[in-house]
């Protein structure tokens, strides 16, 4: 990710045009003429983004087996397969780029390729499956909808298309979470346990303060990020604190007060130790995470191999007949 | 749940004029016990089954077929939804597919053995659901068109998806039996491990009679033939062999299960159970 060295004049031009374009609102395509750093930080992103989509398709998996009604278990299922289908499609637009998804696949199982944080906490109660459609798909809403004006177009696109399952996904997580407030007291205490795990981790996918971030400058610069990390987490957190006092729930954070100033729900420090320590792998679940990964990637070698020999045959008969 | 345990116990018996006596008796001159009975069958395999499957979510061979798996894990539990809220509802106590999922016993369930059997490996995922979605097709194709309405419409809207269920299916073992010498060995050796339980889906008792009484009419001679027909065609073409000399086991329709179900539900049970009467 270095700048280049030297920057020819041709490629100065060049620049100056593309971000001429991103300046007044065009999109870029994949046949566009790019600078390797706007790919590169695209990769990153977009591949990020699909990884977490598929990583996070195993802490709501653990209780499709265990969720208490059929329409829940079904709601369940939809909502892991969309994320599957997110991951698939989001895969095909990082492709675009002119990287394949084997690469961007063996990156997330050797540890070179990140995802979100959020996937490395354990789901340990029914109640985990509406906190998290509440907060972890809201969080991903506001940070999509945004994604949704990037200027490059694969990736703008896809964030539509997604936003719109995510918004299903949300209102169903929320749901969950109304009817075990006005459940039996084991169900709200179930799920103010679990409101009390996930509040601070969903703060944190937000990524680290923009003083602390390392790519926002850029990807500002660029379009493809519209808004700053703590832009985004300010307005994830207006939207929620009112959600949470319609359903009787406490937010787990003491400091938390309006500002009629600013309109502005204050809120208390988020530990970034915490934060840096699961981004760099020693988070509760990293490991099982990854090992699920690479499980179903290895126990799904042989059926891989199986259908490419198959293809192969069919071709060479068809070549044959 | 004690008329339910009565008929039961007059099923256990093998003894289809009591069941049908106490049909008659309690339920109306049209449709009653057996019939419940039978859509429990018909929830029963598909919920199980689509439990079975609904584990592979996130832990997929590829990509594409995580999305597949999880797509007939849905169907199958959407089609156990409806077939369980009809028995609910034929049984006349209160019940709801909820009740009949998540508060019955293992030995409660009515489902055949092979749809219970641990998932294995995507080869015998795949063989077990090839057998199946034969079967199914075949058998919905004819209830579709059987005399009790709700049971028939249920049957013809499942029928549309279990089609596309059998022709992802059997194309995966084609590809499987076709693919490499590994693929091909195991999926024949899931085949020989399943064929033990293929007879039950086709044994005719009581149950079926009475119901066939009743206007629900399925051929089980008729079904196995044209079952042999399609799977030996697929196994053809996957180059695949038809396990011979194979003693049958059963047991499932009756409730006697093998020791796979308990674990499962005790799985599926586990929050349902823990919050007796709660709403989710």
């Amino acid at each position: 990710m270095e700048q280049p060295t030297t920057v020819t004049a041709d490629e100065s031009a060049l620049v100056a045009a593309f971000e001429a374009r991103i300046a007044a609102g065009e999109s870029i395509e994949p046949k566009d003429w790019m600078p390797e750093r706007y790919r590169r930080q695209l990769i990153r992103m977009m591949s990020q983004h699909a990884h977490s989509e598929i990583v996070g398709m195993l802490p709501e998996g653990n209780w499709i087996t265990r969720a208490p009604s059929l329409r829940r278990k079904m709601s369940l299922i939809a909502k892991v397969q969309d994320e599957a289908g997110h991951g698939l499609y989001i895969y095909c637009g990082t492709e675009t780029l002119g990287v394949d998804r084997h690469e961007l696949v063996a990156q997330l199982l050797d540890g070179r390729a990140k995802y979100s944080s959020i996937f490395n906490y354990p789901t340990l109660s029914w109640a985990d499956m509406g906190v998290i459609g509440w907060f972890v798909d809201g969080a991903a809403i506001v940070n999509q909808t945004i994604l949704a004006k990037a200027s490059y177009g694969p990736y703008a696109r896809a964030m539509v298309r997604i936003c719109k399952e995510e918004n299903f996904h949300k209102r169903q997580g929320y749901e969950i979470c109304a009817t075990l407030a006005n459940g039996t007291p084991a169900q709200r205490e179930m799920l103010q346990e679990a409101v009390n795990r996930f509040w601070w981790p969903s703060l944190m996918m937000f990524g680290p303060s923009d003083t602390d971030s390392p790519n926002s400058a850029e990807l500002l610069k660029w379009r493809v990020k519209r808004k700053t990390n703590d832009e985004l987490r300010q307005r994830f957190i207006n939207l929620t604190v009112p959600q949470a006092a319609a359903i009787g729930v406490t937010l787990p954070d003491p400091d938390l007060r309006f500002n009629a100033e600013t309109n502005n729900w204050e809120f208390g420090e988020i530990d970034w130790a915490e934060f840096f320590q699961v981004i760099g792998g020693n988070g509760p679940c990293n490991k099982e995470r990854i090992a699920a990964r690479q499980k179903a990637h290895d126990d799904g070698a042989w059926v891989r191999e199986a259908a490419t020999a198959h293809a192969g045959k069919q071709r060479r008969d068809v070549q044959a007949a | 749940m004690a008329g339910h345990d009565d008929e039961e116990a007059g099923v256990a018996a093998g003894s289809a004029s009591a069941v049908t006596i106490n049909v008659a008796g309690t339920r109306g001159p049209s449709f009653g016990a057996p019939l419940v009975e039978y859509v429990l069958r018909l929830g029963d395999d598909r919920l199980v089954l689509g439990h079975r499957l609904s584990e592979w979510t996130g832990h997929g061979p590829i990509l594409e077929e995580d999305i597949a798996l999880s797509n007939m894990a849905l169907d199958l539990v959407g089609q156990a939804n409806m077939f369980l809220g009809l028995a609910g509802e034929l049984e006349g106590k209160g019940r709801d597919a909820d009740a009949l999922a998540f508060f019955r016993e293992g030995v409660q369930y009515r489902n055949a053995l092979i749809v219970e059997l641990p998932r294995g490996d995507f080869g015998f995922t795949m063989a077990r659901q090839f057998l199946f979605d034969v079967y199914s097709v075949l058998l919905l194709d004819a209830l579709a068109s059987c005399a009790h309405e709700q049971l028939a419409a249920i049957a013809a809207k499942s029928l549309k998806e279990c089609k596309y269920h059998l022709r992802h299916s059997s194309e995966w073992v084609v590809r499987l039996g076709d693919g490499t010498e590994e693929s091909h060995a195991r999926v024949q050796q899931s085949l020989n491990e399943l064929w033990r339980y293929t007879g039950e889906l086709f044994a005719h008792d009581e149950i079926d009679a009475a119901v066939a009484a009743l206007g629900v009419t399925v051929d089980a001679g008729a079904l196995q033939s044209r079952w042999d027909n399609m799977v030996q065609d697929v196994l053809q073409r996957a180059t695949l062999s038809v396990p011979t000399d194979v003693v049958m086991t059963m047991g499932g329709r009756r409730g006697r299960h093998t020791e796979h179900l308990g674990h499962m539900l005790a799985v599926m049970q586990s929050v349902a159970r823990a919050h007796p009467g709660a709403t989710w």
